[in-house]
């Protein structure tokens, strides 16, 4: 009896495996069908042209500019603001601190949030201070959109932290504050993780910018102009009568798919540098 | 080697006063009376073992040394701990400069997540020595004086732990030596290692005597017996007896030393 359970068991874990394998397989398969074709030099090098989004010249350099900009700023602003709480709730704060508990609740409380009542939020707020969409609104709205991750997967790895490392770095005389330097390599496979995983949510995210960032034909030169990103791009373009626009909407996931696929990459190699280095 | 005599003379650490004495301390954890009414000296240039049954709060004790106590949950702690006059449960003390003095070596060995030479330079560095030269040498003085030298002077610069366990307690003695403290607090810093290494940091011990006020905690009485030259014998939080060790362990005054060294309990 015991036997069968095993192999029924089995079997389902297999099923579910390849269910995903699935989902990775039909949408990979979708993307490359439609969009490859569609996919050209000009796609990735140049600005579109004839037309706002709907047109079938040009590229959509603007949006993968934009994309980039977005998540390399608020991945950056995203880690300054991560760490100093993480080691915060983690060093600072005792084990069985209520504030600690109320910080984690509220970061999973963010974490559930949808994107789109992030833009919404933001954009309520641009326009209380008369802001146009921009750049720096985007950065700001991702920043808040992807804290919560980086937060809730370093605390994961942090809260790891073995006791005895740090009592072997205060015997040393070390400050609370000087622990960070230890700390921080601890965690550093964590600190990668979540960024890959905020990175990801970054460059997704269609509904944060849609209100903030806005879309341009053109690459933004500074914070206050609009700038456009590739899921929205994707999103215009789909949401156009052509059938050729529309093969250019897969063409732009695909390139999408493919910065996330190097993103990954790199970031896993990064994480098993340091990983070398740990164990 | 030229290099290691100008090492030497240059980065050996001047031998310090180590003063060091417990004065009615109380340790409450919740209700629980972990500590009670303890009052002893910790004599200088000499090696202290801590001894008496799991539980009887000999680790407790040390760990009141350098105040690593104070993150734990629910604890009161009333009473003196005086090193060198200074008393480190006085409200505003500044704990950071004791505990520079006490050179802490825990049960299980814990390098730093970063690389053997950092590991040694972490806390020279902290406290403010940051010229290369001097760091190196100070790395491979410490290093030399735990015997580990001629192990890793190849790999310094590889992860701590890819070291043995052995090595890496040794390490972390280098580490701790390396801030210049007075004082080496040793939990049962040889009961996760094999004898051979746990025979090295012993004989490291005994050497360092001449230096430092060694204080250990132990499980093992053969150890004591081996290196002791005082001992704490301690029973449910409270010190039974304590002394010179040739005459604690030949004529105990009080009846439940002479059983726990009989081996009655454990």
């Amino acid at each position: 009896m015991r036997f069968i359970e095993e192999k029924i068991v089995k079997l389902f874990m297999i099923g579910a495996t390849a269910l995903v394998f699935v989902f990775v397989a039909s949408i990979l398969y979708t993307i490359i069908a439609r969009g490859l074709p569609a996919l050209n030099w000009d796609m990735i090098t140049k600005l579109p042209s004839g037309g706002f989004y709907i047109g079938k010249e040009g590229g959509v350099l603007n949006a993968i500019v934009g994309s980039l900009y977005i998540v390399g700023a608020s991945t950056v602003l995203g880690l300054l603001i991560s760490i100093p709480v993480v080691f915060y709730i983690n060093v600072y704060l005792p084990k069985d601190s209520k504030l600690a508990y109320i910080a984690r609740l509220s970061f999973d409380i963010l974490f559930g949030i949808p994107s789109i009542v992030y833009g919404a939020f933001a954009f309520t707020i641009m326009i209380y201070l008369g802001l146009r969409t921009s750049l720096g609104g985007g950065i700001i709205v991702i920043t808040l959109l992807i804290i919560p991750i980086f937060i809730r997967s370093m605390d994961e790895v942090a809260r790891q932290l073995p006791r005895e490392l740090l009592d072997a770095t205060y015997s040393l005389g070390a400050t609370r504050l000087e622990t960070m330097g230890v700390v921080v390599r601890q965690i550093a496979p964590g600190i990668v993780t979540a960024t890959l995983l905020s990175i990801g949510r970054a460059i997704g995210d269609a509904a944060g910018v849609m209100f903030t960032a806005g879309f341009s034909d053109s690459i933004p030169t500074s914070f206050s102009q609009p700038a456009a990103t590739l899921p929205l791009s994707v999103f215009f373009q789909l949401s156009s009568p052509s059938a050729d626009v529309q093969d250019r909407a897969y063409a732009s996931a695909l390139i999408l798919t493919i910065i996330v696929l190097i993103l990954s990459v790199v970031g896993r190699f990064v994480t098993q540098k340091f990983s070398k280095n740990k164990i | 080697m030229e290099a290691s005599s100008i090492t030497k003379d240059t980065v050996k650490p001047t031998a310090k006063e180590a003063h060091l004495s417990v004065r009615n301390l109380n340790v409450h954890i919740l209700k629980n009376h972990i500590l009670k009414n303890i009052d002893i000296e910790i004599p200088d240039k000499s090696i202290t073992c801590i001894i008496g049954p799991s539980g009887c709060g000999k680790s407790t004790l040390l760990k009141t040394f350098n105040r690593l106590l104070d993150k734990t949950e629910n604890v009161t702690i009333t009473g003196k701990v005086l090193v060198d006059n200074e008393n480190l449960y006085e409200k505003d003390a500044e704990v950071t400069h004791i505990r520079k003095k006490m050179g802490l070596l825990s049960q299980r060995p814990c390098p730093l997540p970063m690389s053997i030479y950092d590991n040694i330079a972490f806390g020279c560095k902290i406290h403010g020595t940051r010229n290369k030269k001097k760091l190196d040498e100070i790395v491979e003085y410490q290093l030399r004086a735990v015997g580990l030298w001629k192990e890793v002077k190849d790999r310094l610069h590889v992860p701590a732990n890819k070291l043995s366990i052995g090595q890496q307690q040794r390490l972390c003695l280098a580490r701790g030596l390396a801030v210049e403290p007075a004082f080496i607090l040793a939990d049962e810093a040889t009961s996760a290692l094999d004898p051979i290494s746990s025979k090295h940091i012993e004989e490291l011990f005994v050497e360092l005597k001449k230096d430092y006020a060694i204080v250990m905690v132990t499980h093992t009485l053969r150890q004591a017996l081996r290196i002791a030259d005082y001992v704490v014998f301690m029973y449910l939080g409270e010190v039974i007896e304590a002394g010179p060790a040739e005459q604690v362990f030949k004529n105990p005054r009080r009846e439940l030393t002479k059983k726990y060294l009989e081996g009655a309990f454990s």
